[in-house]
C-alpha cells in the first residue's frame, strides 16, 4: 500500500514537486503530450497584477491595465470577488501560477488542471499550433514592452497613448481569421524592424504618389478599386497603407495586432479548453486517489471545488449569466468517454464512429486536436448532455413582439438545438463582420468601412460612433462605416472630418 | 522531464504601479474634481486617510465594435423546466428598448454600476487637492537668524576623516598624478618604440646592439613608471560637508473666529471648511503643524476644537480682543524664529464700530512682523462693513502676506482657497 504524498493541508515546495511528479507519471500513462512546465508560486497581490496585464508575466504599460487593476483590486478588497486559483500561459515552457494561499489539495488540483490539462491543449489543438508560437511569445512581449517604453521616451506618453487607444479599439478587427499569419518571433522582429521601416515607406510612396485631384469624378470608374478585395484585418490595412503614420506608429499598431492574433485562438476554444482541463483534473485527481496518493479528505475537498467550478445555474436563477464553459465542455468530454465505454442504443445511432469503441483516450485526443468550440459542439454534443443540462433555445425576431421557444431537449429538436448552440460559439456570429471596403486613393483619401449585417443585427451605435474617431486618428483622413444588409445600406457612421467634408 | 518550480513571491508586487499612475494621469481632471467635492465632507483634522474616488464609467469606456439590440437571434439556455417547442412570450419591455435606442442614456440614472470606484491614498489625495497651489512666503523663513542647522554635502576637500573618503575622486586624482609624473618617460618610450619599429621594418641589416640597448632602455623606463606610487596622501579627496541653516519645519496656525450671536451654524460650517483646507495645506508643507483656536465675541478665549465650532455665545463683537490674544500667545509660546505663523480669521464682517481701526493698528504694528501669512475670509451675503474696508487697506500694504476673500456659499470655499494660494509667477 502506498503512502499518500501529503496528509496536511499546508503545502511546501517539496510536496508540490512530489505531487507534480506523480501527476506527470499519470499524465504520461493517459497519453497527454505537454510542453515542459514552469510552475511559479505567487501571492495574491501578484495575482492581481497578473489579472491586470491580461495574465501575461510581462506587458507593456497602458492606462487601461491600470484601470483593470484598480477595479479588480477594489472588488477583491471588498470581498466581492475571489481570485482565480491559477493562471496559465500558452508558452514554451508553459508558465502556470499557483497562489500561495491555496491548500495542498488545491495546488494539486491546479497542477492537474493547468500544467497538464491546459498545457496539453495548448500543445495539441490545431488553432494554437497554427496561430501562435509558444516558443517566442515571452520574447516578443519583452520586445514590445521595450519598444513602447522607448517610444514613450522619445515621443511622449500622450502621443503613444493616442495610437494605442485607437489600436486597442480595433483589436478584434486586427486578426486574420482565415489566412495563417507567420508565427511571431522576437529575433526576427528586431532584426527586420529596420528593413521593414524602409520597405513600408517605399511602398507607401508608390501608392500615394499622385497628388489628390478631387475633380476627376468621371474617371473614377475606370480606376481599379483599392483594395481590390475587401480587407478583414483593419489594423493590418492601416499599418501598411495609412498615408501619414510615422514608422514607429506603424510598429505600435503591429504590436497590438500581433497580440490580438496571439489571443484569438483562446477566444475560439473557451469551452473546449476549459472543458478539457476540467475533465483531466477530474480524471487525474481520481486516479491519484485510487492509487492512494491523496487521502479521502483531500478528495472530498477536491470534489467541493470541482462542484463549484462546474456549477451551472438555470436560466431563471439570479446567479445565471450564460452557459458556464467549464460545465459545458466538461460534460461533453465526460459523456464522450461514457459513449466509448458504455454506449446506449441512442448513442450508437448518433455517434456510430466511436460508440462502444473503448478507445476513449484516442477519441478525446482527436477531438481536442482538431476542433474549435463551434465545430466541437456541432460534432460531439450528445442528446444525453442536452437532456442533463435541460437546454432550450429562445428565438427572437426583429419584427415580432414575441419570444419563441424554438427548440427544447427532445427527440425532434436535438439536432436543431445543437446547431443553435454551436452557432452561439461561432465568433463570426458574435463579432460584427467589418471590413475595409474602399479607399479613395485618387481623391480625398477617405476610407470606407463596411459592416456586413448578419441576421439583421445592427451595430451598437454609440461605440461605433466613438470608434470612428479612433480610426480617423490612425488613418489620418475621413472615415465612414456603412452597415450593409444584402445590397442596401442600412446606416452610415461617419467620423468627424467625414461629416465636415460633406457639410 | 521534470517541471521547474519557482518561488516568485519575493518578486516585486508593484507591477501595476506604473499602469495605475498612467490611469490617474489620464483622468487627473476627473479625479481632481472628485477630490475637490470630497473635501466638503471631511472632518477638520482628518488628514490621515485616503479617499474613495468615483468617476463616471462612461468617460473611461474603451469602445469596441459589438452588436446592439435587435436583429434575429437564437439564444440557448440551460435549466428548462416546463417549456415546449412553440411556447411564446411577449418581449420584455423597458430594458431592451432603452438600450436599443443606442444613446446609452437609459443607464445613466442607475445606481453604483455606472460609477468606477477606486481608492487613492492620503498623499495622492493631497496632491490632487493642492496641485498647483503654493504657500506664499515660504522663503522668508530661511533667513539668517535660524536656530537650527544641518549638514549638507558641499564639494570636496583634501583633508578629512576616513569615513568621508571619496574613493572615486581619490583614485581619479591618483590617476591624474601618475599620468602627469610619467609624461617624460612615456614620451621617451614612444620615441624609442618608433625607432625600434623602423629598424624592424627597414631593409637594411638591423643593428642588434642598438636594438638591445633600446629594449633595455624601454624596460628601465617602464620600471620607473611602475615605481610611481599608485596612491599618495596627496591624492586623497574627502567629501566636504557644509553647515546650512535649517529652515524651520514647524508651523502654527491660529484659527480666529467670531462666535457672537450673528454667526449662524451654516456660517460656522463654512468657516470650518476653510480652516480645514488651510490645515491640510500646511500639513503638506510642514512636518509639524500646531493649531491654536481662538474664539471671540466681546472678549477672546483660547479653546479646543469642539468648543470652537460647536458652542455658541452671545454678545457684542470686538475683533481686536482676539488679535490681542493672538499676539500674546505668539509672544509667549511661538517664537517666529522657530515657527512659521499663519493666521486665519473668519467672520461675518460684524464688528463694533470703533474697534476696526484698532484691529488694523494691531495687525500692522504688532502682528505682521512675525506672521508669515494672514488670511481673512468674510462669510456673508450682505454689504461689506467697516472691518472689510479697514482690512482692504492692509491687503494693499502687504500684498504678499495679507489676503482676504469673500465667501457667499459653501461652493465658494474651495475656489476661494485656490485663488488665495494659486501659484503666482515667481515674484523676486
Amino acid at each position: 500500500m502506498t503512502q499518500p504524498v501529503f496528509t496536511d493541508s499546508e503545502w511546501s515546495f517539496r510536496l508540490v514537486e512530489e505531487i507534480d511528479h506523480e501527476i506527470s507519471l499519470l499524465a504520461r500513462e493517459f497519453g497527454l503530450d505537454t510542453w515542459p512546465n514552469q510552475i511559479e508560486v505567487i501571492n495574491s497581490e501578484q495575482m492581481l497584477d497578473a489579472y491586470a496585464s491580461v495574465g501575461m508575466p510581462l506587458m507593456y504599460n497602458h492606462w487601461s491595465f491600470g484601470k483593470h487593476f484598480l477595479s479588480s483590486q477594489n472588488s477583491y478588497q471588498r470581498g466581492h470577488m475571489g481570485l482565480a486559483y491559477e493562471i496559465v500561459i500558452n508558452s514554451n515552457p508553459c508558465i502556470s501560477y499557483l497562489m500561495e494561499e491555496n491548500s495542498m489539495t488545491m495546488q494539486t488540483l491546479v497542477i492537474a488542471h493547468a500544467c497538464y490539462g491546459h498545457n496539453s491543449f495548448f500543445k495539441g489543438n490545431y488553432l494554437f499550433r497554427t496561430w501562435t508560437d509558444a516558443d517566442s511569445i515571452i520574447d516578443y512581449l519583452m520586445f514590445a514592452k521595450n519598444y513602447i517604453a522607448h517610444c514613450e521616451e522619445k515621443y511622449g506618453i500622450d502621443a503613444v497613448e493616442e495610437i494605442m487607444d485607437a489600436a486597442h479599439a480595433l483589436q478584434s478587427q486586427g486578426v486574420n481569421r482565415y489566412k495563417r499569419p507567420k508565427p511571431l518571433s522576437a529575433e526576427e522582429e528586431k532584426s527586420r524592424q529596420k528593413s521593414r521601416e524602409e520597405y513600408v515607406q517605399r511602398t507607401l510612396n508608390a501608392l500615394w504618389s499622385t497628388i489628390p485631384q478631387p475633380a476627376r469624378q468621371e474617371s473614377d470608374n475606370k480606376l481599379p478599386r483599392f483594395p481590390a478585395e475587401p480587407e478583414e484585418n483593419i489594423l493590418y490595412f492601416i499599418e501598411k497603407h495609412a498615408p501619414l503614420l510615422e514608422t514607429w506608429q506603424r510598429e505600435l499598431i503591429r504590436i497590438v495586432r500581433k497580440l490580438a492574433q496571439y489571443f484569438y485562438p483562446q477566444k475560439q476554444t473557451k469551452v473546449m479548453n476549459e472543458g478539457w482541463a476540467t475533465f483531466w483534473h477530474y480524471t487525474l485527481m481520481n486516479s491519484l486517489h485510487s492509487r492512494g496518493k491523496i487521502t479521502d479528505g483531500s478528495l472530498l475537498e477536491f470534489f467541493k471545488s470541482h462542484t463549484n467550478v462546474v456549477f451551472q445555474p438555470g436560466f431563471d436563477d439570479p446567479r445565471y449569466s450564460g452557459i458556464n464553459p467549464y460545465t459545458l465542455g466538461y460534460n461533453i468530454f465526460t459523456d464522450m468517454k461514457r459513449i466509448c465505454l458504455e454506449p446506449t442504443p441512442e448513442d450508437r445511432q448518433w455517434f456510430p464512429d466511436f460508440a462502444g469503441s473503448g478507445e476513449w483516450q484516442s477519441v478525446l485526443d482527436y477531438a481536442m486536436r482538431n476542433f474549435k468550440d463551434e465545430s466541437f459542439i456541432l460534432q460531439y454534443l450528445s442528446p444525453k448532455v442536452m437532456r442533463d443540462m435541460r437546454l432550450f433555445t429562445i428565438a427572437s425576431e426583429n419584427n415580432s413582439p414575441w419570444l419563441e421557444v424554438s427548440a427544447i431537449h427532445n427527440e425532434e429538436c436535438f439536432s436543431v438545438l445543437r446547431s443553435h448552440l454551436a452557432d452561439q460559439y461561432n465568433l463570426g456570429n458574435l463579432e460584427p463582420n467589418i471590413q475595409v471596403y474602399k479607399v479613395d486613393i485618387r481623391g480625398d483619401r477617405s476610407m470606407i468601412l463596411r459592416h456586413y449585417v448578419h441576421n439583421g443585427r445592427p451595430l451598437d451605435a454609440a461605440s461605433a460612433e466613438e470608434i470612428m474617431g479612433h480610426v480617423e486618428k490612425l488613418w489620418g483622413f475621413p472615415v465612414s462605416l456603412e452597415s450593409v444588409d444584402g445590397d442596401s445600406v442600412r446606416r452610415t457612421y461617419k467620423s468627424a472630418r467625414s461629416r465636415a467634408s460633406i457639410a | 522531464m521534470g517541471s521547474i518550480i519557482i518561488d516568485r513571491r519575493r518578486n516585486s508586487k508593484g507591477k501595476s504601479t506604473v499602469n495605475r499612475e498612467r490611469f490617474m494621469r489620464r483622468y487627473r481632471q476627473q479625479i481632481r474634481k472628485a477630490v475637490n467635492s470630497a473635501v466638503n465632507s471631511r472632518s477638520i483634522t482628518d488628514t490621515s486617510s485616503g479617499e474613495k474616488i468615483s468617476i463616471s464609467r462612461k468617460s473611461l469606456s474603451e469602445p469596441f465594435f459589438h452588436h446592439g439590440e435587435g436583429g434575429n437571434h437564437q439564444q440557448t439556455h440551460p435549466g428548462n423546466k416546463e417549456f415546449v417547442t412553440g411556447d411564446r412570450f411577449l418581449k420584455p419591455r423597458g430594458k431592451g428598448q432603452g438600450e436599443g435606442s443606442g444613446d446609452g442614456q437609459a443607464s445613466d440614472s442607475g445606481s453604483g454600476v455606472d460609477e468606477f470606484v477606486f481608492q487613492i491614498n492620503r498623499d495622492e489625495f493631497l496632491k490632487y487637492l493642492f496641485d498647483d497651489l503654493a504657500l506664499p512666503n515660504m522663503v522668508s523663513k530661511e533667513r539668517n537668524d535660524a536656530m537650527e542647522f544641518f549638514f549638507r554635502r558641499g564639494g570636496f576637500t583634501s583633508a578629512g576623516s576616513p569615513d568621508r573618503l571619496n574613493i572615486v575622486r581619490s583614485l581619479r586624482s591618483a590617476h591624474a598624478r601618475r599620468i602627469a609624473l610619467s609624461g617624460k618617460e612615456r614620451r621617451e618610450i614612444r620615441a624609442l618604440k618608433r625607432e625600434l619599429r623602423a629598424m624592424e621594418v627597414s631593409q637594411e641589416d638591423a643593428d642588434t646592439s642598438r636594438m638591445a640597448e633600446i629594449k633595455e632602455r624601454i624596460r628601465d623606463l617602464n620600471g620607473k613608471i611602475k615605481r610611481l606610487p599608485f596612491i599618495d596622501d596627496f591624492d586623497l579627496k574627502f567629501n566636504n560637508m557644509v553647515k546650512v541653516p535649517q529652515p524651520s519645519n514647524k508651523a502654527v496656525m491660529f484659527c480666529i473666529m467670531d462666535v457672537s450671536g450673528s454667526m449662524t451654524r451654516t456660517i460656522k460650517d463654512m468657516a470650518k471648511r476653510f480652516f480645514f483646507l488651510l490645515y491640510m495645506f500646511l500639513q503638506r508643507n510642514y512636518k509639524k503643524v500646531e493649531i491654536v483656536f481662538i474664539r471671540h465675541h466681546a472678549e477672546a478665549r483660547e479653546c479646543d476644537e469642539n468648543d470652537f465650532f460647536y458652542s455658541r455665545e452671545t454678545g457684542g463683537t470686538v475683533v481686536s480682543s482676539a488679535l490681542n490674544l493672538t499676539r500674546d500667545i505668539i509672544e509667549k509660546r511661538y517664537s517666529p524664529k522657530e515657527y512659521n505663523i499663519y493666521v486665519a480669521q473668519a467672520s461675518d464682517g460684524d464688528n463694533w464700530e470703533s474697534d476696526s481701526s484698532k484691529c488694523s493698528h494691531i495687525i500692522s504694528r504688532q502682528l505682521m512682523d512675525s506672521v508669515s501669512y494672514f488670511s481673512y475670509v468674510e462669510i456673508t451675503d450682505r454689504q461689506h462693513q467697516n472691518l472689510w474696508h479697514e482690512y482692504a487697506e492692509l491687503a494693499k500694504a502687504w500684498p504678499d502676506s495679507f489676503a482676504m476673500a469673500h465667501i457667499r456659499s459653501p461652493d465658494d470655499i474651495f475656489p476661494t482657497f485656490r485663488e488665495l494660494f494659486e501659484k503666482k509667477e515667481a515674484v523676486a
